[in-house]
């Protein structure tokens, strides 16, 4: 095993070589906000939340798909960096249709845990209000499009864990989004094993159980760590 | 010459109004409207959304009574699952709603209206508040304040919050009463009962005087609509809508909320935001009724339970077998503290409040739900209509306070008739027209599907429409 070693905030880091620097600074025990970012499945660098300076180079980098390098100097917490990542957030809550108080997952989501985070009390850029839908005709689960960010993490985990590649991304730009199947209506792509893995790896309240009322979804997301593990691993226990 | 005066905006009360006061070429009164000036459109909005949110979304309309939403939206989801709510479930319900009914109450007498009795309707308005109130009677203040915390804490510790507890649910409640909870309530009980008590002696002391309030304060013949029990008894959750007449007569007994449309209509005015229901059978305007305390205190043949009873009897020997004076709205409401705390009461023997069987569970079953309850300020009607897979298509709410607008209208134009004469308008005349929709304990957030305080306007217009004198209040 090759070691790779790098300053991250000034302080001395020793690592697997090959890591990339979210990892490294998670051992270092240094917290860098993520939202895309999903233990047990691949990378998307989707929401750039985690973006970090890298001495060298004026661009910010993502640290979730950033390898790594020796003699590498990170900050992952500069004024700089607190302006952007607030940045970020105050434009997904513009983006989309987030009404916290009504949510299935509020109290339990990610997105209003990272809005605390980043302390956004509210958005410098007017609400966009689009019209989206919501889709329950799947027997026991319903997304609503209105509360989706684009982190594509159901994407991978059905992908990636469950085998069953059910949701992909269709549109560009602005007119994104996520669809089932061929585009579809959920409830008629059989290819969904109905795992509900996509429930617990939503970060909001996209994705949800048929029935759930308001700040009623508790996703167990590291139960898709395990699942990988059990898997990869043969470790079974949580 | 003939003028208008505007009352602009009418103060505490929940939610924005005005009252215009039509004056004819002698300075009388000719004609007096309650204006709802605030629009909301929660019916458009939820369309489209999962009916499953209808609790979370519709309770937003108000932070008085939002549990008279969760309980219809909930009511409403269990018609459309077709399920019936497990015993345990509905108990819990009820419970909800009597703390609801019991801070609403304390709210509306305590903070709201009882400076007018009890500093005097004359008396400084800067200081005709609650926190007047304070200052002349801190012990009373205190245990009102005190009284509404009890109720409030009922709700919080079934919902885990006082104001939009998320926890009636379609097919039941999320979760039971705990040990804690129950404890907390036996013990705050006695001393919500002695205020309510206390309450109760101080207002029928002011009964005695009061003839004029009593007599001009809304007192006309109208319907009342509420829901009763199927043995007559006080009800404020299930049952059925009785209408009464002010002799007595029940009109209209065992209706089911499934039919409103069949005996409510709903008219449009255009200088009001707030629709004007109606009882069908007798058209509009004649079908005006009244709901809230005084139209379920009318309706019931008793509340069934013996204190309340007790001061029932009192109620009617005072006010007539049925008391059209809508200035005893306030005396029902007093009334109602003290059946709902007896019945919380008896709620803390049942072993169904610490049950686990709380919630029933199924599919869309049906795709039309009307649900009905009994908010604090009278009956409240959801009706869903959803698609296969419960997305909403349609929304229609009958909101209690609507269903008093015309009563209301006709209130303030009984007081202002009678208090104000000629172009010189004293402002303890206006608070008395202000004073007239307070018996009401309006909710106009709710009633238009706004926020804030609910500050009067008040205006003296001319035959022809221009305004000779207006006075503002915030």
């Amino acid at each position: 095993m090759s070691i790779t070693t790098l300053k991250i905030n000034g302080q001395d880091v020793v690592t697997e070589s090959g890591k990339t620097v979210l990892d490294a600074a998670k051992e270092a025990g240094v917290a860098i906000p993520t939202l895309c970012h999903l233990e047990g499945v691949s990378e998307a660098a989707a929401c750039r939340l985690c973006a970090v300076e890298v001495k060298g180079t004026p661009k910010l980098l993502p640290a979730c798909v950033t390898p790594v390098s020796e003699g590498m100097e990170v900050e992952t917490n500069t004024p700089k960096l607190q302006d952007y990542r607030r940045m970020i957030v105050e434009l997904f809550f513009a983006e989309g249709n987030h009404v916290c108080s009504i949510c299935v997952a509020n109290g339990n989501c990610e997105l209003q845990d990272v809005a605390i985070e980043v302390g956004m009390d509210h958005s410098r850029f007017s609400y966009r209000f689009p019209d989206r839908g919501v889709d329950l005709s799947h027997p026991m689960f319903g997304i609503d499009h209105n509360r989706c960010i684009l982190c594509t993490r159901c994407v991978r985990v059905c992908d990636e864990v469950e085998g069953a590649h059910v949701w992909d991304v269709g549109n560009r730009g602005e007119a994104c989004y996520i669809v089932s199947g061929m585009d579809q209506p959920w409830g008629e792509v059989s290819a969904c094993t109905a795992c509900g893995k996509c429930v617990d790896a939503c970060p909001t309240g996209s994705i949800f159980r048929k029935g759930t009322t308001t700040g009623e979804k508790a996703g167990d997301r590291a139960k898709l760590e395990f699942l990988v593990n059990a898997r990869d691993k043969q470790e079974w226990s949580r | 010459m003939a003028k208008t005066v505007v009352i602009d905006p009418v103060t505490r009360i929940e939610g924005h109004a005005k009252i215009s006061i039509f004056l004819d070429d002698a300075g009388e009164v000719e004609n007096a409207r309650f204006h709802v000036v605030e629009y909301r459109g929660f019916e458009k909005f939820c369309e489209g959304r999962p009916f499953t949110e209808m609790a979370g979304i519709t309770a937003r309309i108000c932070g008085i009574c939002p549990v008279s939403h969760l309980l219809a939206a909930a009511k409403t989801g269990d018609k459309l699952l077709a399920v019936q709510v497990p015993i345990a479930g509905e108990k819990l319900r009820r419970l909800m709603n009597l703390g609801q009914i019991i801070q609403s109450h304390a709210l509306s007498f305590f903070h709201l209206s009882s400076p007018d009795f009890l500093l005097g309707w004359d008396s400084d308005p800067a200081k005709r508040n609650v926190f007047g109130l304070i200052a002349a009677d801190p012990d009373l203040a205190r245990a009102g304040i005190r009284l509404r915390q009890f109720g409030q804490t009922v709700i919080e510790k079934l919902g885990a919050r006082k104001i939009h507890a998320a926890w009636t649910v379609p097919g039941g409640v999320r979760s039971p009463l705990s040990a804690e909870g129950r404890q907390w309530i036996c013990d705050r009980l006695p001393e919500s009962l002695d205020t309510t008590r206390t309450a109760l002696r101080i207002f029928k002391d002011l009964l005695d005087r009061f003839h004029t309030e009593t007599e001009q304060f809304g007192k006309f013949p109208s319907l009342f609509m509420s829901l009763v029990a199927p043995n007559g008894d006080w009800e404020h959750y299930g049952g059925a809508i009785r209408f009464k007449d002010s002799e007595g007569n029940i009109i209209a007994d065992g209706l089911s909320e499934d039919d409103y449309q069949d005996y409510l209509g709903e008219a449009v005015e255009h200088w009001s935001y707030l629709k004007f229901p109606y009882y069908k059978p007798l058209g509009y305007p004649d079908g005006i009724y009244r709901v809230g305390p005084l139209a379920r205190v009318n309706n019931c043949d008793r509340f069934g339970t013996p204190e309340a009873d007790a001061e029932l009897a009192e109620f009617r020997q005072r006010g007539g077998a049925i008391a059209t004076s809508s200035f005893l709205y306030h005396y029902a409401r007093l009334l109602e503290i003290l059946a709902c705390l007896e019945r919380v009461q008896q709620f803390m023997d049942d072993p169904d409040m610490m049950s686990d069987r709380v919630r029933a569970k199924a599919d869309i079953n049906q795709t039309v739900g009307i649900g009905v309850s009994e908010a604090p300020r009278g009956t409240l009607f959801h009706h869903y209509e959803v698609d296969e897979n419960g997305l909403l298509e349609k929304v229609n709410l009958i909101i209690a306070t609507g269903q008093n607008n015309l009563a209301m209208n006709q209130t303030v134009t009984q007081i202002a008739k009678h208090y104000i004469h000629g172009n010189e308008i004293p402002e303890g005349m206006l608070n008395r027209v202000e004073a007239g929709i307070r018996c009401f304990d309006p909710c106009l957030s709710c009633s238009t599907h706004a926020a804030g305080q609910m500050p009067l306007h008040v205006q003296l217009l001319r035959p022809d429409g221009s305004v000779l004198d207006e006075v503002y209040r915030d």
